[in-house]
């Protein structure tokens, strides 16, 4: 929802502090995860993941959710899947040259980066998407990456 | 400090060595003011239609854009045109767009072109579909113009694809993005160049500049970061047509800021096609003493023929005339432009 994802953009430092509460919480479970299995994790968790994260963020379940380094504003909703910032062709008031009606997605991601605690992240240059992971959970991704990376981990996914 | 002594820094550090055989880096490096022109891309299948459109700009440019369907309209390719500009020696700037193809296509296509005689590459997001003549077709968008730029500088710095095959022989080629200054989120803009340069961006050619003191602003926050030791800024500049035509412009191409005072200044010309290069002629003259620009790039859309006398006019050349079929003292060169440049990159001599 357009109205709901812009106004999540105007409270980005609340929805980062709630993300960071929430975080621990999935990788806390990352015994529990591989227990389930990831895969059949998959299911269940991406369908949670999908009809929270497309109510507040119109996420199109990339797999690789950047919104921490986007000042929550999904990049996905760019119509040229823009990951590292806004095109040349932003109009005057803010809005996006393909969609005039919407505000700019990079518009709104830096205005959103500039409210959140780890707002510097928007400068880190961002791989390009793999589109294997179209449509998987980003949640389980965070919580097996870090259960993984264990006893280094430091909790520093970016992932949302 | 105006720009020739910037370049004079640069020239120290940068010119130990050179990522390409472009003509286009080696001016660059040396510091002098580089002057490069957009080639509009016939729609045809005739070489000598390119080679036409080429020849206007002979001993002014140093180096001309092939467009990659620019405005998303179909027109015969960048990496053609290319390839027929370097069998005659011109140097010329690829313009690579993500729109069309995805990083498989996107690679061949480079590695392809480098083969061909392609040394400066531009590497653009494009506009999309539906600005164009194809508005029925798929958005590719694979990659974006950022990483793009880390692709290509992969395919030249590691020697190896994406999927991390090798590549025996890689692209030596000079890599090049563009920026808008004049577009929201203006503040995110010197951070966005920053972000091209750590993807491996070193040269930018930048939209049309029409607001000097949002240029300036730009300019001096991207200095501010650190960031004009570390790349060539050459801004966009280009004559207006008429009030009319500005004004049109303004509100149908995507990302082009033009002032009110502009258009006012037009409005009341009597010849507005004559004032429209005149202002275009001041403008370069203005950028030139921005500190950290190292040249322009001409963008003049059905006015080519105008650009010669633009450039002559604004003495941004001074005593200097880039390279062109037939200027070059080693003939034999221009069958070999693989060939080190770096005592042939102009026929002139340094103001």
């Amino acid at each position: 929802m357009y109205s709901i994802r812009r106004w999540v953009v105007r409270h980005a430092r609340s929805v980062e502090t709630a993300y960071r509460m929430f975080e621990p919480v999935v990788i806390k479970l990352a015994p529990f995860w591989n227990w389930v299995g990831y895969q059949r994790a998959e299911k269940p968790v991406g369908q949670v993941e999908k009809l929270s994260k497309e109510l507040l963020f119109d996420c199109k379940m990339c797999g690789q959710c950047v919104l921490s380094a986007t000042g929550m504003s999904c990049p996905m909703n760019c119509p040229k899947s823009m990951r590292n910032g806004p095109c040349g062709g932003v109009l005057q008031n803010g809005h996006c040259e393909v969609l005039p009606d919407k505000r700019c997605v990079w518009v709104d991601a830096w205005e959103g980066s500039q409210k959140m605690q780890g707002g510097d992240q928007i400068h880190a240059v961002q791989l390009p998407v793999d589109h294997r992971l179209q449509g998987s959970s980003s949640w389980l991704r965070v919580a097996r990456k870090s259960s993984d990376d264990a006893p280094h981990n430091n909790q520093e996914g970016r992932d949302d | 400090m105006i720009n020739h002594e910037a370049g004079d820094d640069r020239r120290v550090t940068a010119t130990a060595s050179f990522s390409s055989a472009s003509r286009l880096e080696r001016t660059l490096k040396a510091g002098y003011f580089a002057v490069t022109s957009e080639l509009a891309p016939p729609d045809s299948a005739n070489p000598e239609d390119v080679y036409a459109r080429a020849r206007v700009f002979d001993g002014y440019v140093d180096s001309m854009n092939a467009t990659d369907g620019s405005g998303a309209n179909c027109h015969m390719s960048s990496v053609a045109m290319c390839a027929l500009l370097s069998r005659i020696g011109y140097d010329t700037v690829m313009q690579v767009s993500c729109r069309d193809r995805n990083r498989i296509a996107l690679q061949g296509d480079v590695v392809g072109a480098a083969a061909l005689g392609v040394n400066n590459i531009l590497c653009l997001t494009g506009d999309g579909v539906q600005v164009g003549d194809h508005p029925e077709a798929k958005p590719v968008f694979d990659l974006d113009s950022m990483s793009l730029l880390e692709v290509i500088a992969g395919l030249r710095d590691k020697q190896m694809f994406v999927s991390g095959r090798k590549i025996t022989d890689p692209p030596r080629v000079f890599l090049g993005a563009a920026e808008n200054p004049f577009v929201p989120p203006l503040d995110f803009r010197p951070y966005r160049l920053a972000k091209k340069i750590a993807a491996g961006a070193q040269f930018f050619q930048m939209q049309y500049c029409f607001d000097l003191p949002r240029f300036a602003t730009f300019m001096a926050r991207s200095r501010d970061l650190g960031l004009l030791e570390k790349c060539f800024i050459l801004p966009g500049v280009g004559p207006l047509a008429s009030a009319r035509a500005a004004n049109w412009m303004r509100h149908h191409v995507p990302g082009v800021h033009i002032p009110d005072a502009v258009i006012k200044r037009l409005e009341g010309a009597q010849d507005q096609k004559q004032e429209g290069r005149q202002i275009c002629i001041e403008m370069i003259q203005q950028l030139r003493e921005i500190q950290g620009v190292s040249g322009v790039h001409i963008m003049a859309h059905r006015q080519e023929s105008a650009v010669a006398e633009i450039i002559e006019k604004s003495g941004v050349l001074r005593e200097r005339q880039p390279w062109f079929p037939g200027s070059d003292p080693l003939p034999e060169e221009r069958h070999d432009v693989q060939r080190d440049h770096s005592l042939s990159f102009c026929t002139g001599r340094l103001s």
